[in-house]
C-alpha cells in the first residue's frame, strides 16, 4: 500500500498530545469508548479537531469544524484537500523529497480537483474543506483517525490510500502523536488479521518467497498448498454458486455479519458440510451438521492484539462452562483425528510456534507480556516493542502517492429509493449482539432496532419520531423505530447492525471493495414505508 | 526534549530530588511515603475535599497544615506526614466525616476494600466525637447495573468530577446543602433518562460503598474474589481488566489506574457486558444434526463425525472444496492453528476470518 503495511501507526497513549485530530468515518465514543476518552483529554488539552461524518456525533457537536459529508463521497473530500495543501503551498517539502515518491503524477491528478468541484458531490461547502486542508497541513502535530466509515466500501482501499496521500503531503507520519490511524473494531481483529489470511502467511509473510514457505514447511512437516485462497466473501460466492461443499466456522455469525442476508443463507444450504463452533446457537449455527460448543474469553488462556499491535495476555478466569472445550483445544484435536497431529499442552506453546515463525512477533513471549502488553514489530527478545510506525522509513522504502479518482458506490439512491442507508454500531451493543443483548445493564439502555431520519425527509414522509416504520431496499425489509433528529444529515438513514430480528444485512448490498474484499455496508438506497398505509 | 527541572525537598526529615511541578502527594507517593487520601483519584484533578492528605509544613519559625493533593511542591520545602498535629488533625476529620456515614460496615458490599474503613481502623476509631446523623438511602433507579446509597456517601466527588472530567458525560452532580447535600442525577431521575451512558466509571472510582454494582450485590466481598487480570473481548482497544470471580463465577469487573492502555477507564460493556459467560442458553454440549433436528452427542462422535465428514470430501472433491472461516474473538493461538489446521490440515489456503466485516 502507500507505506508498506495496515495497522494504526501511531499508540493510544500518543493521542491527548495531538494538536489536530481529522476524525473521518469514525464514532470512538460509541464504538471505542476508552479510545474515545483519550480523545476528549485531547480536547481538553486544546486540540483542534475536525469531523467529517455524515452524522452529527459527540466529536462533531465539539468539533472546530463539523463536515457532514455525504457517504461514498470521502474521495472528493480527500482529494481536495490534497488539491488545496498543495495549491497554497502547505506541503511538507522535505519530507516529499526524501521519503516519498510520485508526488508530481498526484499534484497533475489534484489540480482539477477544486474544493468547487469537492463541494458538489460532498455536499460540504468549499470554504470548509480549504478551511480543513489548512488547519490539518499547518499544525505541529496532525492525526488522522477512521474507521469503517472509510474502509466499508467498494473504494475503501482507495480511500485509506487518499488519506495517506495526507499524511505523506504533509509529513504528519512517522512522529510521536500523528499518523495514519485505523481504529479496530473488535476486539482481535488485529490479531486474526496477522495470524489468518488467505494470501499471506502469519505476520503477512508472502507465500510465494521460497524461504518462507520453506520455513513453513520445515515446522509443519507438510507441502504448503499452492492452489490462491478464497476470501470469505469469495467463499460465500462459490457457496451460492454450488461450488463449495464443507465450511469450518470458528465464533462467528455470517448470516448476521455478511452483507445481502438471503444470498449468504442460500449459499449455506447449498453445502454438503457446515461445523459451527461458538458459544451460542447462533443464527449461522441453525444450519450447520455438527456444532461444537467452545468456551468464552474468561475460560482460557491466550493473547489478543489490540488496534495499536499490542499483544496482550487473556487469562483463564473460570473453569469451562458445561462440557465445553476452548477453540484451540477443539481445532488441534479434529486435526489431530484427521490424521495431522496437533499436540500443544497450552496455548503458550503455540504462542511460542507462533513466534519463531514470525519476525515481527519473534521477541516476544508469555513471560515479557506477563505485565504489561508489547507492541509488534518486535524482532528480538531484547526489543522494546515499536509505539510507532515509519519513523525515518517505511517498510516498502519510499511512501507512494497514489492517485485515485472517485468511484460512486455500486448503489445511489434514485427516484424508486432515494434515501442513501448507511449502518454501523452503537455504545450499548456489539456486533450481532450476541455477547450483550445476554446483559441486563446494557439492554436497559437500548433493545430494539431503530433507525435514524433527519427531520425534514421525516417531515416529508409523515413519520414521528418513535413510529415503527418499515425501511426497504432492493434486498429486502426490515421494521425499525424511527429516532428523528438532526443528527443524521438529510437524506441519509442510519442503522445499528445489532440486532438480529431486524438485520440491518437483510437490506445492505454485497458489492465489494476489489483489493480487500470488504463489503459496501456503508452505502446503498433505501425507502421509508409507513406501516399499514 | 523538554527538561524538567529538579528541586529539593525533605519528607519526614529525609531530603530528597523530586521534578518541579509535582503535588507534595506525588512527591511523597515518589520517594514511597504514603499519605492517606479519599478525595483523590490520579486520573482527576486534585479537589482537596475531604482534608484528610493533611501534612504539615514548615513556614519560618512556625508551621501550617496544608492539603498535599493540590499543593505544588517547592524547592526547599519541610515537610511532615506523621508528626503529632497532623496525626491528631486527621483524626478528628476523619471523625467528622464518620459523623455522616453509618456504621453498618457488616452488610455493606466494600467492606474490606473500603478507603474510610481502613483509615478508621487504622486510626483506631470506634466512634465519632460529634453529632451523628447519616440520612439518605438507596435510591431508587431501574437501571440494573449501578446502586446508589446516599447515606454512605463522604462527598468526595470522584464520581461527579470522573463523569465531568473522564467522560465529559455530565449526568451526575452535587445537590442540596449543608447535611443534605448529595451527588446524583438532576432531579433524582432514572439513570436511564439522563445523559448517563452507564460506564459505571462513578462505581469505580468511589471510594466508599456508596456506588456499588448492582450485580454483584450479596455476592461477595473483597476478600472473596480472585481478580485474575485479563484483555477485554470487546471492541479493538484491548482494554485491562480484572474478573472478579467466586467459586468459578464472574461476579463483577473492575480495572486499575495505571492499566495499558486504558488507565483503569472501562466502558458499559467492558464493565457491564459479562452477562453472557454464565447465560443460560451457552451451548454446553456438542450437538450433531439428525433428521433435521440437533440431538445431544459427546465430543468423540461429534469431532470423529467432522474428522470423517470432511475427510471424505476432501478425498471426493479436494482440499478446495473446503473452506475455515475464523474469528477475531479468538485469541492468536486460536487464529494461527484455524490458519495452520486449512494449510498443513485440510490443504487450501481457503483461509479467512472476519476483519472484512
Amino acid at each position: 500500500m502507500s507505506f508498506g503495511s495496515g495497522s494504526m501507526t501511531n499508540s493510544i497513549s500518543e493521542i491527548k498530545d495531538c494538536k489536530l485530530i481529522f476524525l473521518i468515518g469514525g464514532n470512538p465514543t460509541d464504538a471505542h469508548p476508552i479510545i474515545g476518552l483519550e480523545m476528549k483529554k485531547a480536547l481538553k488539552n486544546g486540540c483542534t479537531f475536525i469531523v467529517a461524518d455524515p452524522r452529527r456525533i459527540w466529536f462533531a457537536q465539539h468539533a472546530r469544524l463539523y463536515l457532514p459529508v455525504i457517504p461514498g463521497s470521502d474521495n472528493w473530500l480527500l482529494n481536495a484537500m490534497a488539491h488545496v495543501i498543495i495549491a497554497e503551498g502547505l506541503e511538507n517539502k522535505e519530507f516529499i523529497k526524501t521519503r516519498t515518491e510520485g508526488f508530481e503524477e498526484l499534484k497533475e491528478f489534484v489540480k482539477d480537483i477544486t474544493p468547487e468541484r469537492a463541494a458538489e458531490f460532498t455536499g460540504i461547502p468549499a470554504e470548509d474543506i480549504r478551511q480543513a486542508a489548512r488547519l490539518y497541513a499547518t499544525s505541529e502535530k496532525s492525526a488522522i483517525y477512521y474507521t469503517l466509515g472509510i474502509t466499508e466500501h467498494t473504494c475503501g482501499t482507495d480511500n485509506v490510500r487518499t488519506i495517506a496521500n495526507l499524511a505523506l503531503l504533509t509529513g504528519h507520519i512517522g512522529k510521536s502523536s500523528t499518523g495514519v490511524n485505523p481504529i479496530r473494531g473488535q476486539n482481535n481483529v488485529q490479531g486474526a488479521t496477522d495470524m489468518c489470511l488467505p494470501n499471506k502467511l502469519p505476520g503477512y509473510q508472502d507465500p510465494s518467497d521460497p524461504a518462507v514457505v520453506e520455513k513453513f514447511e520445515k515446522t509443519w512437516g507438510v507441502t504448503l498448498p499452492k492452489t490462491p485462497g478464497d476470501t470469505a466473501s469469495t467463499m460465500f460466492e462459490r457457496m451460492y454458486k454450488n461450488q463449495f461443499k464443507a465450511f469450518y466456522v470458528i465464533g462467528e455469525d455470517p448470516v448476521i455479519s455478511e452483507p445481502n442476508q438471503d444470498y449468504t443463507i442460500k449459499g449455506i444450504k447449498n453445502l454438503e458440510f457446515l461445523v459451527v463452533q461458538d458459544i451460542f446457537m447462533s443464527e449461522t449455527a441453525r444450519y450447520a451438521d455438527v456444532i461444537l460448543p467452545a468456551t468464552s474469553f474468561a475460560e482460557k488462556d491466550g493473547t489478543f492484539t489490540n488496534t495499536e499491535r499490542r499483544v496482550q495476555r487473556v487469562r483463564k478466569a473460570i473453569n469451562p462452562v458445561g462440557n465445553t472445550r476452548p477453540d484451540w483445544q477443539i481445532t488441534a484435536e479434529l486435526s489431530t483425528r484427521m490424521g495431522y497431529k496437533m499436540d500443544y499442552p497450552s496455548p503458550k506453546e503455540i504462542f511460542d510456534e507462533i513466534a519463531s515463525l514470525t519476525p515481527m512477533l519473534a521477541g516476544i513471549n508469555y513471560e515479557r507480556i506477563e505485565h504489561n502488553g508489547i507492541q509488534w514489530p518486535c524482532p528480538d527478545t531484547k526489543h522494546p516493542g515499536t509505539k510507532f510506525l515509519h519513523e525515518g522509513k517505511f517498510p516498502r522504502g519510499l511512501g507512494k502517492f497514489f492517485v485515485l479518482p472517485y468511484r460512486p458506490p455500486a448503489e445511489s439512491p434514485d427516484k424508486e429509493y432515494p434515501l442513501l442507508l448507511t449502518t454501523g454500531r452503537t455504545l450499548y451493543h456489539y456486533n450481532a449482539g450476541t455477547m450483550t443483548r445476554r446483559s441486563e445493564g446494557i439492554i436497559h439502555k437500548t433493545n430494539d432496532c431503530f433507525v435514524e431520519v433527519n427531520q425534514a425527509d421525516a417531515t416529508e414522509l409523515g413519520i414521528f419520531d418513535g413510529e415503527m416504520i418499515s425501511v426497504i431496499t432492493r434486498r429486502g425489509q426490515i421494521t425499525a423505530r424511527a429516532e428523528v433528529s438532526e443528527k443524521v444529515k438529510k437524506g441519509v438513514i442510519w442503522i445499528p447492525m445489532h440486532f438480529a430480528e431486524s438485520a440491518a444485512n437483510k437490506l445492505t448490498k454485497d458489492a465489494y471493495d476489489d483489493v480487500t474484499q470488504t463489503a459496501e455496508y456503508k452505502v446503498c438506497s433505501a425507502k421509508l414505508e409507513k406501516i399499514g398505509t | 526534549m523538554v527538561m524538567i527541572s529538579k528541586i529539593k525537598v525533605t519528607i519526614d526529615g529525609k531530603t530528597i530530588e523530586v521534578d518541579k511541578g509535582k503535588t507534595v502527594l506525588q512527591a511523597a507517593n515518589a520517594v514511597g511515603v504514603r499519605i492517606p487520601t479519599l478525595c483523590h483519584d490520579p486520573r482527576l484533578e486534585p479537589f482537596a475535599a475531604c482534608r484528610v492528605c493533611m501534612v504539615e509544613i514548615e513556614r519560618g519559625k512556625s508551621t501550617a497544615l496544608i492539603t498535599s493533593c493540590n499543593t505544588e511542591a517547592t524547592d526547599g520545602m519541610v515537610i511532615r506526614t506523621d508528626s503529632e498535629k497532623v496525626l491528631k488533625t486527621r483524626k478528628m476529620i476523619l471523625e467528622l466525616i464518620l459523623s455522616d456515614h453509618p456504621k453498618d460496615c457488616m452488610t455493606c458490599e466494600k467492606c474490606g476494600s473500603c478507603s474510610l474503613q481502613n483509615l478508621a481502623y487504622e486510626h483506631g476509631i470506634r466512634e465519632s466525637q460529634f453529632f451523628e446523623e447519616p440520612d439518605g438511602g438507596i435510591v431508587e433507579d431501574s437501571n440494573p447495573v449501578i446502586q446508589q446509597d446516599t447515606s454512605k456517601c463522604i462527598l468526595c466527588g470522584r464520581c461527579v468530577r470522573i463523569c465531568a472530567e473522564v467522560q465529559q458525560d455530565y449526568a451526575i452532580d452535587f445537590k442540596n446543602r449543608g447535611f443534605k447535600t448529595e451527588t446524583g442525577t438532576p432531579f433524582g431521575m432514572p439513570r436511564r433518562d439522563t445523559t448517563c451512558v452507564l460506564c459505571g466509571q462513578c462505581v469505580s472510582t468511589c471510594p466508599v460503598g456508596s456506588l456499588v454494582e448492582k450485580q454483584a450485590v450479596g455476592k461477595g466481598r473483597g476478600w472473596d474474589f480472585r481478580q485474575v487480570k485479563t484483555t477485554c473481548a470487546y471492541c479493538g482497544v484491548g482494554c485491562t481488566m480484572y474478573l472478579n470471580v467466586k467459586e468459578n463465577q464472574v461476579v463483577k469487573v473492575t480495572s486499575k489506574p495505571g492499566s495499558i492502555p486504558n488507565d483503569g477507564n472501562l466502558c458499559v460493556k467492558g464493565r457491564f457486558g459479562f452477562d453472557f459467560i454464565h447465560h443460560p442458553e451457552r451451548l454446553k454440549q456438542p450437538l450433531i444434526k439428525k433428521n433435521g433436528k440437533f440431538e445431544e452427542a459427546t465430543w468423540d462422535e461429534a469431532l470423529n463425525l467432522v474428522a470423517t465428514k470432511l475427510g471424505e470430501i476432501k478425498a471426493k472433491y479436494g482440499p478446495d472444496h473446503i473452506g475455515v472461516m475464523s474469528s477475531s474473538r479468538c485469541t492468536n493461538e486460536e487464529n494461527y492453528l484455524a490458519m495452520k489446521f486449512a494449510r498443513a490440515t485440510i490443504g487450501t489456503n481457503n483461509v479467512d476470518q472476519c476483519a472484512r466485516t
